[in-house]
């Protein structure tokens, strides 16, 4: 395959993915929606005026930005996990493979449209959240180069867990057991420094702090680490679950005999 | 010319330590219609999944019009289209989606594709069904969305893994004059089946798998003539309550109005109707009890296998 048609085999796995999780978009777009704005409405304005400020801010606007990134997280890895595992369950990922498509445009076909999934809810999210608080943007440009990475990084991880799942149980092992508490106990709902010394050591091997507190420093200019850690910590990440997941699609781990 | 497909010394030994084939060769020539047959288990779809990249081999070599699929194995995929026996396309998706994704994972252009998924949805008599979710069509339906999806990349080489299976027959026979009219055309095509009826009537050469060994390949014809005996059912016109004693020819009543008898290769028809004719037995119409293929097919795997124990 040449360059143009490798193109276009990557915009057809777009398109595709696109199409899926906006076909279904009560069951992609609109749950992270209703979520968190419970989260504002129960943490911003029933509790949040009790708890005071956070590091110099209302509570409200000091948990806006992780809640953001936590549907980004959530829905970039959902996206492609369900989806690569959909379309292994159904066997319609042989339609891939049997073509001359290479692995790494079909990792990037699915990568890319758990980001647009990811990055589209965030989205979403950021303008129920207007409602409760008042935004403001002390940097873009962090702001969307670690959205979009973070949302690269999840992509990939739901990749991962995709290759591996042999079960619909498979898939959601990880997002309840290792996701949902690793972004809970990332820092969204508070600062690390409210925290004893021994459990703000643990929270630095928690990678999704980083991605939180950059986060964070796009919007409000405070963060609990160093912004170019979590760019270093982030880019790691990408780089090893990229490098395995073409390994293991190169194998053909758990979609070829 | 260089063959459609080649297969040189092809072994498979899956994880589980079975091993479904055992160094098979087959060549099948560019422009053929070639039957791959065997009794369940044989190995046919590990040769289809090892062609189409969907089980990897364990040794051997297997070149798609003269490409070695271990030195370029996207350049070869590229001359293949696949219709596997199960279904295997995401049923929320309409024909149209399906067809054209299918062109795109190619690297066809989108307005080729739409030109080529109208084409072959209007050949397949699905035209109307473009927008309905696949998980409405009909069975029949659903396998001929599939032998549209293969096509959409128009592949040199057409592989038919049981492309039949639960078709009534009329639909069956215009997939058979639909198959016949693209081999004329020039795609290469492999054909697995269990309708032996089916492979006599399409298909040029053929062989036949047993347990992952290579048992028969020849032509059709050839292999044809290996028949050495055929059974014939006649119907008769006047009941017959035993059978006469002078009937040369091995027959036996089923009951009083049919007659199954059965004729050796050297033989001919004129000798029965005349030994017939002479004990005043009039025949009605007469057919094959079993297609001649399938004779042939039970014998030649009845024998691998006693050889297989015998050894």
């Amino acid at each position: 395959m040449n360059a143009r048609e490798q193109l276009i085999t990557f915009i057809t796995i777009v398109i595709k993915e696109f199409t899926r999780f906006t076909r279904i978009w009560q069951q992609t777009l609109l749950p992270p929606v209703i979520t968190t704005s419970l989260y504002f409405i129960i943490f911003g304005n029933l509790i949040g005026p009790r708890i005071g400020q956070m590091d110099g801010f209302n509570y409200i606007d000091f948990i806006v930005p992780g809640l953001i990134l936590m549907s980004v997280i959530t829905n970039s890895y959902s996206n492609v996990v369900t989806s690569f595992f959909g379309a292994k369950f159904q066997r319609s990922l042989e339609e891939m493979l049997v073509s001359p498509t290479p692995n790494y445009v079909i990792l990037l076909g699915y990568i890319t449209g758990g980001v647009a999934r990811g990055i589209i809810v965030g989205l979403i999210v950021t303008i129920v959240s207007l409602l409760f608080s008042d935004l403001r943007i002390h940097s873009v440009g962090v702001l969307i180069s670690i959205v979009v990475l973070t949302a690269v990084l999840f992509s990939l991880g739901g990749f991962t867990n995709g290759v591996f799942a042999r079960s619909f149980d498979d898939v959601s092992i990880v997002p309840t057991f290792i996701l949902t508490p690793l972004t809970y106990l990332g820092g969204i709902f508070y600062s690390i420094h409210l925290l004893p010394d021994f459990w703000q050591g643990v929270s630095l091997g928690n990678p999704i702090l980083y991605m939180i507190n950059a986060f964070r420093f796009g919007f409000l200019g405070i963060s609990d680490i160093s912004l170019w850690l979590s760019y270093l910590i982030i880019g790691i990440f990408i780089l090893v679950l990229f490098a395995i997941n073409l390994h293991f699609l190169s194998r053909g781990h758990g979609i070829r005999h | 010319m260089t063959p459609a497909l080649e297969i040189l010394s092809l072994y498979k030994t899956y994880q589980n330590g079975v091993t479904a084939l055992h160094g098979i060769d087959l060549q099948v020539a560019e422009g053929d219609f070639f039957a791959l047959l065997g009794p369940n288990g044989a190995g046919k779809s590990t040769v289809i999944g090892i062609i189409s990249s969907l089980v990897n081999k364990t040794s051997g070599t297997v070149r798609i019009f003269g490409v070695d699929i271990k030195n370029d194995f996207p350049r070869a995929k590229s001359f293949i289209g696949v219709v596997p026996q199960e279904f295997n396309f995401n049923v929320f998706e309409t024909p149209w989606q399906i067809l054209l994704n299918q062109a795109g994972y190619y690297g066809i252009p989108r307005g080729l594709a739409r030109q080529r998924a109208e084409k072959y949805l209007s050949q397949m008599g699905l035209w109307d069904k473009r927008d309905s979710q696949a998980r409405d069509l009909s069975g029949g339906m659903k396998r001929r969305l599939m032998i549209a999806r293969s096509l959409v990349h128009q592949p040199r080489l057409l592989i038919l893994d049981e492309p039949t299976a639960g078709v009534d027959i009329e639909i069956r026979r215009s997939m058979w004059d639909f198959l016949r009219k693209i081999n004329r055309e020039g795609t290469t095509i492999i054909l697995t089946t269990h309708y032996l009826e089916e492979a006599e009537s399409l298909c040029r050469n053929i062989a036949i798998l047993d347990e992952g060994h290579l048992i028969e390949n020849t032509s059709m014809r050839l292999l044809l003539r290996k028949v050495h005996m055929e059974t014939f059912v006649l119907d008769l016109e006047q009941p017959l309550a035993q059978l006469p004693p002078g009937l040369s020819i091995k027959a036996q009543l089923l009951d009083e109005y049919t007659l199954e008898v059965e004729i050796i290769k050297d033989q001919n028809l004129n000798d029965l109707y005349q030994q017939l004719a002479r004990e005043d037995i009039r025949v009605r119409s007469m057919r094959n009890k079993a297609n001649r293929l399938e004779q042939l097919f039970v014998h030649l795997v009845g024998q691998n296998n006693n050889s297989e124990r015998a050894a």
